[in-house]
């Protein structure tokens, strides 16, 4: 796929409250369409600050400023007059603790729908809630309580509730900032076989710090360190050749970062006994 | 020599075990006695306010107490009407001008105002939310009284000097409104960035997130506001007892002046001490306001405990 619908051009994104922070700088990425493009670093590194800034959700926040641009199938997604609701329907995000909205199941894939009216009737818009229930597994697991609160499901099933509810409103881009990191290993490796089958119909950015996940799901991965992208390739090359001597050590064990919330990755270090590719679940999320 | 320190710490240490258990045996056994004593409190006051009560209670039948316009202790007339009306105008008219107020307030400083600004106006809120009923009451009957009669009451062709159930409404909706609004703006904050940032990134818009979704889920908490903020309009005396006017009549207008359950007891209670059957009728009015208070917080746990589990979020 040589289309690209989202891009970064020299984005930096700066906290101003009592200390001043950058905490991207100077960023420039491409995100091709129908790719799942992880970006991995270290905690703090600026992932999900770069993250949200992709879709303007540091608009609810104080003394956030922003330099730079992000393109959206080549229109401006900073200077423009498309309002900021609409770059968000356009750009949907989930974010890292599975969230349920107060109303029912069936309501948390609805809200957006309703919101937008993109739907003609009752059994349009029930017709709409089965078909992403369906595309993030759970409808075999909800279809008889639809009813119930939607925050009566566990926390892996909230947040396919989630990505549904994100989907549903149609993006043309999906931003997941560490969807699996609050969810137990079986939850996480749903959530994961949902973005999988995905990823071959959606532009997919997965913020994530497990590099096994990236590994396993990426077709293009980033490498962000403080700040800045150290390294950024497809996912092949980024695991087997990496090209920056900051990425070798990043993916090769121990790293000088931060060490409790880099764990050592189990595929790099040899003592493992049971780590490789084939490592289902990472069990270095929590 | 190194045996004898050993002796020595373990000697400490088993002397400082049995007073940590015993500081925890005597801590819980006070814990369960404040605990009981509060319950005791309860069906002490109510048992009290209910065996005072009996006396006039069996001199006349229930229905007509609660149903006769006439209170005239001294004739031994005892209609209770006439407070009641006065009680759930006064009740209805402060939530209805204060919550609006609340609301309003509570999301512009939750959700709207940034910086400096919040903090100047949340602090504001919480200090009017602190200050006493009686200096609301005082100001009231220097400013509210007289504006109330030269401008409110003309406009709806009423003819007063200001006090009565309007005033009184006006002014306890002005004395529950910063206490409503600063627990609203607590439950409010209280809730996870999350859910604005999920409702956000589907593409609605502040004003849709506030109504849809923060307003929900926030809810059991606004309801415990304004559930708050009805017991204190309920309960009211002071600005009631200064402002009110304090005529036991069906009050004609919210311009009349009248009576609220509360402003009959304390306006009465010089005569308590005299008239047996006044004592008692005043008392009885206390087990009233007892019972009400008592059964709307036990329907609002109900109603609590529905809305928790309608609008819980995650």
């Amino acid at each position: 796929m040589t289309d690209i619908p989202l891009t970064t051009n020299q984005l930096s994104v700066t906290y101003t409250g009592d200390r001043e922070i950058e905490a991207v700088k100077g960023v420039s990425i491409d995100f091709p369409a129908n790719t799942l493009t992880t970006i991995i670093g270290p905690s703090g590194c600026g992932k999900s600050t770069l993250l949200k800034s992709l879709n303007r959700l540091h608009d609810i926040q104080e003394n956030v400023e922003i330099d730079g641009d992000v393109s959206l199938s080549g229109d401006s997604v900073y200077d423009t007059d498309v309002p900021a609701p609409e770059i968000r329907r356009r750009i949907g995000y989930v974010p890292q603790t599975p969230t349920a909205l107060p109303v029912s199941i069936y309501e948390n894939v609805a809200y957006g729908l309703r919101i937008h009216g993109d739907y003609e009737s009752k059994a349009d818009l029930d017709e709409k809630i089965e078909t992403y229930l369906r595309k993030v597994n759970l409808w075999d697991e909800v279809a008889d309580r639809l009813d119930a609160p939607g925050a009566e499901l566990s926390t892996g099933q909230i947040q396919r509730l989630c990505v549904a509810r994100s989907l549903a409103v149609e993006p043309d881009v999906l931003l997941c900032d560490e969807v699996t990191s609050a969810l137990d290993p079986v939850s996480a490796e749903s959530v994961e076989e949902t973005l999988g089958e995905l990823k071959s119909e959606y532009t997919i950015v997965l913020v994530t710090h497990s590099m096994a996940q990236a590994r396993r799901l990426a077709d293009e991965v980033v490498f962000l360190y403080l700040g800045e992208v150290v390294e950024s390739n497809d996912v092949r090359s980024f695991f087997e050749d990496p090209r920056e001597k900051r990425t070798k050590t990043f993916i090769g064990g121990p790293t000088p970062v931060d060490r409790d919330d880099v764990p050592a990755e189990p595929t790099a270090t040899p003592p493992t006994p049971d780590g490789g590719e084939g490592s289902t679940v990472d069990d270095d999320e929590r | 020599m190194t045996t004898d320190t050993n002796d020595l710490r373990d000697r400490t240490r088993s002397n400082r075990l049995g007073r940590r258990l015993l500081a925890e045996r005597y801590s819980s056994y006070w814990l369960t006695a404040a605990g009981y004593l509060a319950i005791a409190l309860f069906a002490g006051i109510t048992l009290l306010l209910f065996y005072r009560s009996l006396p006039i209670l069996s001199e006349y039948p229930l229905s007509s107490l609660l149903t006769s316009a006439n209170w005239d202790p001294a004739a031994n007339e005892f209609g209770f009407l006439p407070a009641i009306v006065g009680t759930v105008y006064v009740t209805v008219l402060s939530m209805v001008m204060g919550v609006p107020v609340a609301l309003g307030a509570a999301i512009y400083i939750a959700e709207y105002a940034e910086g400096r600004m919040k903090t100047l106006v949340a602090a504001l809120i919480d200090v009017l939310a602190a200050v006493p009923s009686v200096i609301f009451g005082l100001v009231a009957l220097i400013v509210v009284v007289p504006f109330v009669g030269n401008y409110v009451a003309p406009v709806f062709g009423a003819n007063t000097v200001g006090v009565g159930i309007f005033t009184v409404s006006l002014v306890m909706a002005i004395v529950i409104t910063p206490f409503m609004t600063s627990l609203t703006v607590e439950s409010l904050e209280s809730l996870p960035d999350e859910l604005r940032e999920t409702s956000l990134g589907v593409g609605a818009t502040k004003f849709e997130t506030i109504r849809s979704v923060l307003l929900r889920a926030a809810g059991p908490g606004i309801f415990s506001a304004i559930l708050l903020g009805f017991g204190r309009v309920f309960g009211a005396t002071i600005v009631p007892a200064l402002l009110i006017g304090g005529q036991t009549q069906i009050p004609s207008s919210v311009f009349s002046t009248g009576q609220t359950l509360p402003t009959l007891i304390v306006n009465d209670f010089g005569e308590l001490m005299s008239l047996p059957l006044t004592q008692s009728a005043l008392i009885f009015v206390g087990l009233m306001l007892v019972v009400v208070v008592w059964l709307f917080n036990f329907g609002a746990m109900l109603v609590q405990r529905r809305l928790k589990r309608r609008w819980q979020y995650r």
